[in-house]
C-alpha cells in the first residue's frame, strides 16, 4: 500500500509542477505590445498560472520616474483611492471606495477571493470623494477635506461647467460645483441607475464630452468569461452614452470587457478606452488594450478577443457575433490590468507631451507579474505610435514586494500628472524638475 | 484457534463509514447528472452544482480514505482483497480531486474533460462502495 500511494503523491505532484509554463518576462515583451500583437496559442494548465502581490511598506523608497522628473506623495492614508479629476482651479478630487460583492457560486470563487485579497490593501473602502488644494502652488497639497461621503464605491469623475458627476457602482449622481468649493452642498441628484446586479466587474468609469453634451459610462462585464450565464450580462460590458441633462441613455460601444477608465482626445470629439480583457488563456494572451472607440463598434467579448479569435469557452457561439468584431488599435500587453487613462499636455515636457499615460494596476494570472507601473504610450497624428515608456515603476520591488498598485492617473494642465496608489492609499504626483 | 486465526476474514464496514461510502457514489452521480445537464442546455448554473457536488464528494470521500487508512493496520488479517479495496478508494479520490480542479475552469472550458472525469470517478466510486458494502452481506463477524 504504501509504495503504490508514494507514487500516486509524486505523480500528483509533477503534474501540479507542469500547469506553470509562462515566459520568462516580467513585462510583455515588444511582440507582445502595439497595434499588431502576436496572440500565442491558448493554454492553461490543471491550475492558473498565479503570482499575488506581496505587500510591504514603501518607507523611504518612492517609485520610479524618469530622469528629470520628481514624485511626491501629495495625500498618504486614504481610503482605498481610484480615480483622480483636476478640477479647473487645480484642487484635485479623489474618488476613494471599494465595491463589488459579488456572490461566490463555486468552491473556485471561495478559494480564488481568499487568495487574491492577500495582494490587496485590507482597509475598508471610503465611500467618498476627497478634495485636496495646494493654495500657494508649492507642490504641496497642505488643505485636505471630504467633498462628499456616503457614496457608494465612486470610481469615475467628470465636471461639466458646474456640474459634477460621479459615477457609483449603482448609479450616475451629480453634484452642483462652484469652483473654490471644498465640500459638496447637499446630497447627489441621481441622473440615472447603472448597471449593478451582481456587479463582478463593478467599476464604472467616466468621462463627458467635448461639448459636454454627454456622458460616456464604462460598464464591465458580470463575470471573467459567462461562467455566472449569460443573463447576467445584459447590458454589462459596453460603454453607454448618457444625456447629461436627461439621464436617457444608450449602448455607444459594446464588447469590451472590461472598460476601467474613459478619455476624450484634446481637441477632438474621439472617446478613448483601456479595456481589461479575460484571464486564464495563457500568460501573453489576449492583450489588455487601449482604442478609440467607434460608435456602435463591437469588440468581441464574450465570443472573441483582438477581433475574430475565438474563445471556446463560451456556449453558446456566435459566428455572426465574432465576424463582426473591431479589433482595437493598440495592445497594452496582457494581464497588464489598465485601470487608468488621461491624455498629456505639452506641459509635460520632452518626449511625454503627445501621448496617453496607462495606469496598470498589475496582474495575477501570471507566473511572471506584468504592469505595476504607469506607462506612456506615444502618439503621433493623433494615434498611438512607438512602444509603452515606463514613466513610473518601481512598484514591484525587486525584492519581489509591492509597495503600491497605481490605478487612475489624471493630467493638471499645469504639467503634473497624479497616481491613484489603492495599494498603499496613497495620491502621487508626477512633475517635470524645475 | 489455530485452525481460524489464519484465515483472512471479510470485516464488514461499520455503519458510520457504509453511510460515507454510499454518499460518495450518490455525490458523485450527482456531479455526473449535473454535468450532463449542463453539456446539453448551456445553463452554467449546472456546471457549479457538478463543482459543489465533487467538493463534497471528496470530503466524504476524504472520511472513507481515513476509515480505510485505519483499517489497513490490520490489513494482514484482512488479506489482499482489502488492500485493493483501499486502492481503488484512493484512484477515485485522486481523479476527484483532478476532476475538481477542471472544474475551476470557466464556463465550457470544463468540457469535455469534467465530463469524461465525472463518469470514470463515479465508476471507481460504484466499485469502491461494491467492495466494501458486499462484506455486509458475507455476514461473518468481526
Amino acid at each position: 500500500m504504501k509504495r503504490p500511494a508514494l507514487w500516486a503523491v509524486a505523480g500528483f505532484s509533477v503534474l501540479l509542477a507542469a500547469c506553470g509554463n509562462d515566459a520568462n518576462l516580467s513585462q510583455p515583451g515588444p511582440a507582445n505590445v502595439g497595434p499588431e500583437p502576436v496572440l500565442p496559442e491558448q493554454q492553461r494548465g490543471l491550475l492558473p498560472s498565479m503570482t499575488i502581490a506581496s505587500p510591504a511598506q514603501w518607507g523611504d523608497q518612492r517609485p520610479t520616474v524618469p530622469r528629470g522628473y520628481a514624485i511626491t506623495a501629495i495625500a498618504t492614508d486614504l481610503l482605498i483611492p481610484r480615480q483622480s479629476l483636476v478640477l479647473p482651479n487645480g484642487d484635485i478630487l479623489v474618488a476613494e471606495g471599494k465595491g463589488g460583492g459579488a456572490p461566490k457560486l463555486t468552491p473556485k470563487d471561495v478559494i480564488a477571493g481568499y487568495i487574491k485579497a492577500k495582494g490587496n490593501s485590507s482597509v475598508k473602502g471610503g465611500d467618498r470623494l476627497t478634495l485636496l488644494r495646494d493654495g500657494n502652488s508649492d507642490g504641496i497639497y497642505e488643505n485636505r477635506s471630504v467633498f462628499a461621503e456616503n457614496l457608494n464605491a465612486p470610481y469615475g469623475l467628470a465636471l461639466i461647467g458646474n456640474q459634477l458627476y460621479v459615477a457609483n457602482q449603482d448609479a450616475l449622481v451629480r453634484f452642483d460645483y462652484i469652483e473654490g468649493q471644498t465640500r459638496a452642498i447637499g446630497p447627489p441628484v441621481k441622473v440615472t441607475d447603472l448597471p449593478s446586479q451582481i456587479n463582478h466587474h463593478w467599476t464604472k468609469s467616466l468621462t463627458a464630452s467635448a461639448d459636454g453634451r454627454f456622458l460616456y459610462v464604462g460598464i464591465g462585464s458580470n463575470s471573467n468569461i459567462t461562467e455566472r450565464g449569460m443573463i447576467a450580462e445584459v447590458d454589462r460590458a459596453m460603454v453607454w452614452q448618457v444625456d447629461a441633462q436627461t439621464g436617457a441613455h444608450k449602448p455607444y460601444a459594446t464588447g469590451l470587457r472590461n472598460p476601467t477608465a474613459l478619455a476624450i482626445q484634446p481637441g477632438t470629439d474621439q472617446l478613448w478606452v483601456v479595456v481589461n480583457e479575460r484571464d486564464e488563456l495563457g500568460p501573453d494572451v489576449p492583450p489588455d488594450y487601449l482604442t478609440s472607440v467607434r460608435e456602435g463598434g463591437f469588440y468581441g467579448w464574450p465570443y472573441s478577443y483582438w477581433g475574430q479569435n475565438v474563445d471556446p469557452r463560451v456556449r453558446p457561439q456566435d459566428p455572426q457575433k465574432v465576424a463582426a468584431a473591431i479589433a482595437p488599435d493598440y495592445a497594452l500587453g496582457s494581464h497588464v490590468a489598465a485601470l487608468g487613462v488621461a491624455f498629456s499636455t505639452s506641459a509635460m515636457g520632452g518626449e511625454f507631451a503627445d501621448g496617453v499615460f496607462v495606469g496598470e494596476h498589475g496582474s495575477w494570472n501570471r507566473e511572471k507579474p506584468a504592469g505595476y507601473r504607469v506607462v506612456f504610450v506615444p502618439f503621433r497624428d493623433g494615434r498611438p505610435s512607438g512602444a509603452p515608456i515606463d514613466f513610473v515603476s518601481g512598484f514591484r520591488g525587486t525584492d519581489g514586494k509591492t509597495r503600491g498598485r497605481p490605478v487612475g492617473v489624471s493630467v493638471d494642465p499645469r504639467g503634473a500628472l497624479i497616481v491613484a496608489d489603492d495599494l498603499s492609499n496613497t495620491l502621487w504626483r508626477v512633475t517635470p524638475a524645475r | 484457534m489455530s485452525a481460524t486465526v489464519d484465515r483472512p476474514r471479510q470485516r464488514p464496514l461499520h455503519p458510520v463509514n457504509a453511510f460515507f461510502v454510499s454518499a460518495t457514489v450518490t455525490l458523485f452521480l450527482g456531479a455526473l447528472l449535473s454535468d450532463l445537464a449542463y453539456a446539453v442546455s448551456y445553463q452554467v448554473q449546472w456546471t457549479n452544482f457538478a463543482s459543489w457536488l465533487i467538493a463534497a464528494g471528496l470530503l466524504f470521500g476524504g472520511v472513507v480514505l481515513l476509515f480505510a487508512l485505519v483499517g489497513l493496520r490490520h490489513a494482514d488479517r484482512r488479506g489482499g482483497r482489502y488492500l485493493l479495496y483501499g486502492l481503488v478508494l484512493l484512484a477515485t479520490w485522486a481523479l476527484g480531486f483532478i476532476n475538481s480542479l477542471i472544474h475551476a475552469k470557466d464556463a465550457w472550458a470544463v468540457m469535455p474533460e469534467g465530463l469524461i472525469l465525472s463518469a470514470i470517478v463515479l465508476l471507481l466510486a460504484c466499485v469502491a462502495a461494491w467492495m466494501g458494502l458486499s462484506t455486509l452481506r458475507m455476514g461473518e463477524l468481526p
